[in-house]
Formats: structure tokens, C-alpha cells, sequence
């Protein structure tokens, strides 16, 4: 399947057992009819279990909150942030994560 | 390598482009040489790579590896001839020539490639006896260079944390189950654009039999040091569960039990092997490579977490 927007391949991924199309190009993401039903619906359910925690401010622009091991850099997976990467990265990228 | 070998291979990669197009170049390529290590020589002409192998390469178990990549087209790229070529003493190998990833544009990355490909392979089917992964024979390989280095101050944490893992990881015992089929040296260099566009994993000189977690080590312990955003672990490794990869439990939360031990060896193989260059080069650590060694000292203060005591572990 093609995403009709930028015509990039579309990848399916399964979110509490609804399907989900998502854009391998521009990251879009597609739902079928009654799919964004099922997701409000979901959603519904699980605020009235447990309400959600307001979102920490560490974790900004979105970036996910990966789990990380003791050992790791302070940093590592706990509040990312585009800036703090952007200086190691291009350094990095290149060099390290291209070798043995 | 020797300037004899590099144009011997050079002349057979040039010999194998042409081979059906009546023998003559005729397209006025000089033959690049796209690597030339003491593990590995690379060479190519038109459309096809010429491999020379490691000197001390078992010719048997080449064979083997040569042939799951055959095997597993859409996974591994195949190579242009089924066996191996003996040339000036070293076993050469012939592959079409792939685009690589671009060193320079760090989002154009493919990770979500690199998770689904390893899915794929540790889902592969093995056929027959296949040798065991070499990813521990090799981060073993990179501290015994760092022993036979000259002292340097990042030595100690780095060995510390060496002789805090498993005998497993360190190369002194059989991985623990269950095993998969495993690329054994996955970096961002391991992928190139087959002659179809699609994303395909290169090199099969350490594939083989292991924790498929080993294969997630190396982006693990890149992000665990700061020098891999959340964002691009995290596409990886759902890539990776998206596409059914055995190597971290599917339903668990925390990929960290899974992952702890690989993560840490790789981090110390990195860490080794940028301390010895370092040392040969007469240089500083620079911030990355420091940022491997700080990571290795802190791996000292904390226990080893066994998958087995993870309170997510379904395996
Ligand atoms: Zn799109």
C-alpha cells in the first residue's frame, strides 16, 4: 500500500489491537473508517482506569522517554533533547556508528 | 594488505563486472578501493565487490555463512558467485555492489530497516550446522589489544568492566539459549541499497549462531552512552518489535534486561579498541571516546541484570 499523500511505501503496526497505517516517508499516519473510533474509544477506557500524569517537562518536542540502564550516560533516555544530540551526534554518526 | 593483493583483487573484481560483457572494460573504471584493513580488503569495479577475507578466515565455515546468504534474499544480499576464490593466499568473495548509508546525513539513517532486517534474520530458518556468532570472539579480540597496548589511564575502568560480565560474553563459554541466527557485527556500515532499492544487511564474516540480543548491542550501547537519541533507539527498536524480533520480549516494557549484558560488551569493545588507536595514534580520547570509557566506569557500581530475574521476562 502507498501513502497517498507522498506515495512512500505505508507500514501496518497493531496498537491495542487496531490496525495502524503508518507513512514510511513522510510519517503520516492513516486510519481506516471506525479506526479513530476505536482509538477515542480505548482511550476513553483507559483515562477512566487511571487518569494520566501531566506530562514531565523533560521531555520535550515529543521525544520518547526510552528506558535506560543504570550504567548509562545521565542524559541517556531520560530527557533528550534535539539540542544536547545535535552536537554529539554529527560528531559521532560518522565515525563511531559505521565500525566494528 | 600488500599493493600486489589490492591489484590482484582489483583485476578480478574487473574480470567478474566484464565477465558478461566479453572481457574488455570498457567502462573506465579504475577499480576503488572502498576498505583496506588488516581484517578486510574491498574492492570494486562496476558493479561488483571483491572481498578479500581475513587471513586467518576458515575456508569451511565461510562456506557455510556464503551459503545462508544465498539463502535468505530480502535479508542478506547474496553473493555474485556461490564459493570463495583463493587469491595470493586469501579467500576472496565476489557481491553487487550496494549504496551504503550516508555517513554525513545522520536522519537519513535507516533504522527502522536495521530493526526489521535483524527481526527477520533471528526469525530465519537455520539449515544444517551453523557456526557459532563471533560478536564475543571479537569484543574478546579488542581487550586483548587493549592489554597489549601501552598503559593508558582509560585502560582500568574499561578492564573492570570486562571482567564484570558473563563468561559468555566474553568469548570463555557457550552463549545461553535460545539461539538465533545473528549477524554478529551490526553497524550502520552493514546496510546498503540493494540493486531493487531495498535495505539489506552486508557482511557475513561473523554471522552465526547466538543471543540475537548481541545484535541489538551496538545501537543499545550507543544510546545508553548519549551518542544516540531517544527518538532513533526507540524507532529501531520498534522496528524491531513491530516486525516479531525475538531478541527482547514483545509484551515487556523494559528491553534492558535483555539487552544489559551485550550492551555492556560492546560498550567495553568500542571503548577498547578507541583506547588502543588512540594509544597508536599518540592522541587524546576524543568526547565520544570518552564518553564510552565514562560509561564503562560507571558499569562497576552496578550488578549485571540477569534476564532471568526481569520481572517482564516471558522467555
Ligand atoms: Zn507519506
Amino acid at each position: 500500500m502507498q501513502c497517498p499523500k507522498c506515495h512512500a511505501p505505508m507500514h501496518t503496526y497493531n496498537r491495542n489491537g487496531v490496525q495502524i497505517e503508518q507513512c514510511s516517508g513522510c510519517r503520516g499516519i492513516f486510519l481506516d473508517y471506525g479506526e479513530l473510533e476505536s482509538l477515542t474509544r480505548l482511550e476513553a477506557q483507559w483515562g477512566q482506569q487511571a487518569p494520566p500524569p501531566p506530562a514531565p517537562p523533560t521531555a520535550p518536542q515529543g521525544y520518547p522517554a526510552a528506558p535506560a540502564p543504570a550504567w548509562g550516560a545521565p542524559h541517556g533516555g531520560h530527557h533528550g533533547h534535539g539540542d544536547h544530540y545535535g552536537h554529539k551526534r554529527h560528531k559521532s554518526f560518522g565515525h563511531m556508528l559505521f565500525s566494528s | 594488505m600488500t599493493v600486489p593483493v589490492l591489484a590482484a583483487l582489483a583485476d578480478s573484481a574487473r574480470a567478474v563486472a566484464h565477465r558478461r560483457s566479453g572481457g574488455a572494460c570498457v567502462c573506465g573504471d579504475g577499480g576503488a578501493v572502498l576498505a583496506d584493513r588488516a581484517d578486510a580488503s574491498v574492492v570494486r569495479h562496476g558493479d561488483v565487490v571483491a572481498k578479500a577475507h581475513a587471513p586467518d578466515t576458515d575456508p569451511a565455515e565461510l562456506a557455510v555463512r556464503l551459503d545462508v546468504a544465498a539463502r535468505l534474499p530480502g535479508v542478506l544480499l547474496a553473493p555474485s558467485a556461490p564459493g570463495a576464490t583463493r587469491l595470493h593466499g586469501r579467500l576472496v568473495t565476489f557481491w553487487p555492489h550496494g549504496t551504503p548509508v550516508d555517513r554525513d546525513d545522520p536522519d537519513s539513517a535507516p533504522w527502522e530497516a536495521a530493526g526489521a532486517l535483524l527481526a527477520r534474520l533471528h526469525a530465519a530458518p537455520v539449515p544444517g550446522t551453523i557456526p557459532p556468532m563471533r560478536g564475543p570472539a571479537k569484543a574478546a579480540r579488542a581487550v586483548a589489544r587493549l592489554r597489549a597496548a601501552e598503559p593508558h589511564p582509560a585502560a582500568p575502568p574499561v578492564l573492570r568492566a570486562w571482567a564484570g560480565l558473563p563468561p559468555w560474553a566474553r568469548d570463555e563459554a557457550a552463549a545461553p539459549g535460545p539461539l538465533a541466527l545473528c549477524h554478529g557485527d551490526l553497524h550502520l556500515g552493514q546496510l546498503v541499497r540493494g540493486p531493487d532499492g531495498h535495505w539489506l544487511l552486508i557482511d557475513v564474516d561473523d554471522l552465526g549462531m547466538g543471543d540475537p540480543a548481541w545484535d541489538l548491542a551496538r545501537p543499545a550501547a550507543w544510546f545508553a552512552c548519549g551518542l544516540l537519541s531517544p527518538r532513533e533507539w526507540t524507532r529501531f527498536l520498534d522496528a524491531y518489535r513491530d516486525a516479531g524480533g525475538p531478541a527482547v520480549p514483545a509484551g515487556a516494557a523494559d528491553p534492558w534486561p535483555a539487552l544489559d549484558v551485550p550492551a555492556r560488551a560492546l560498550t567495553v569493545q568500542t571503548a577498547a579498541l578507541a583506547i588502543s588507536k588512540a594509544v597508536a595514534g599518540r592522541r587524546a580520547l576524543d568526547e565520544v571516546e570518552q564518553a564510552l570509557v565514562d560509561a564503562c566506569a560507571r558499569m562497576s557500581g552496578v550488578d549485571v541484570r540477569p534476564p532471568e530475574l526481569a520481572p517482564d521476562a516471558t522467555k
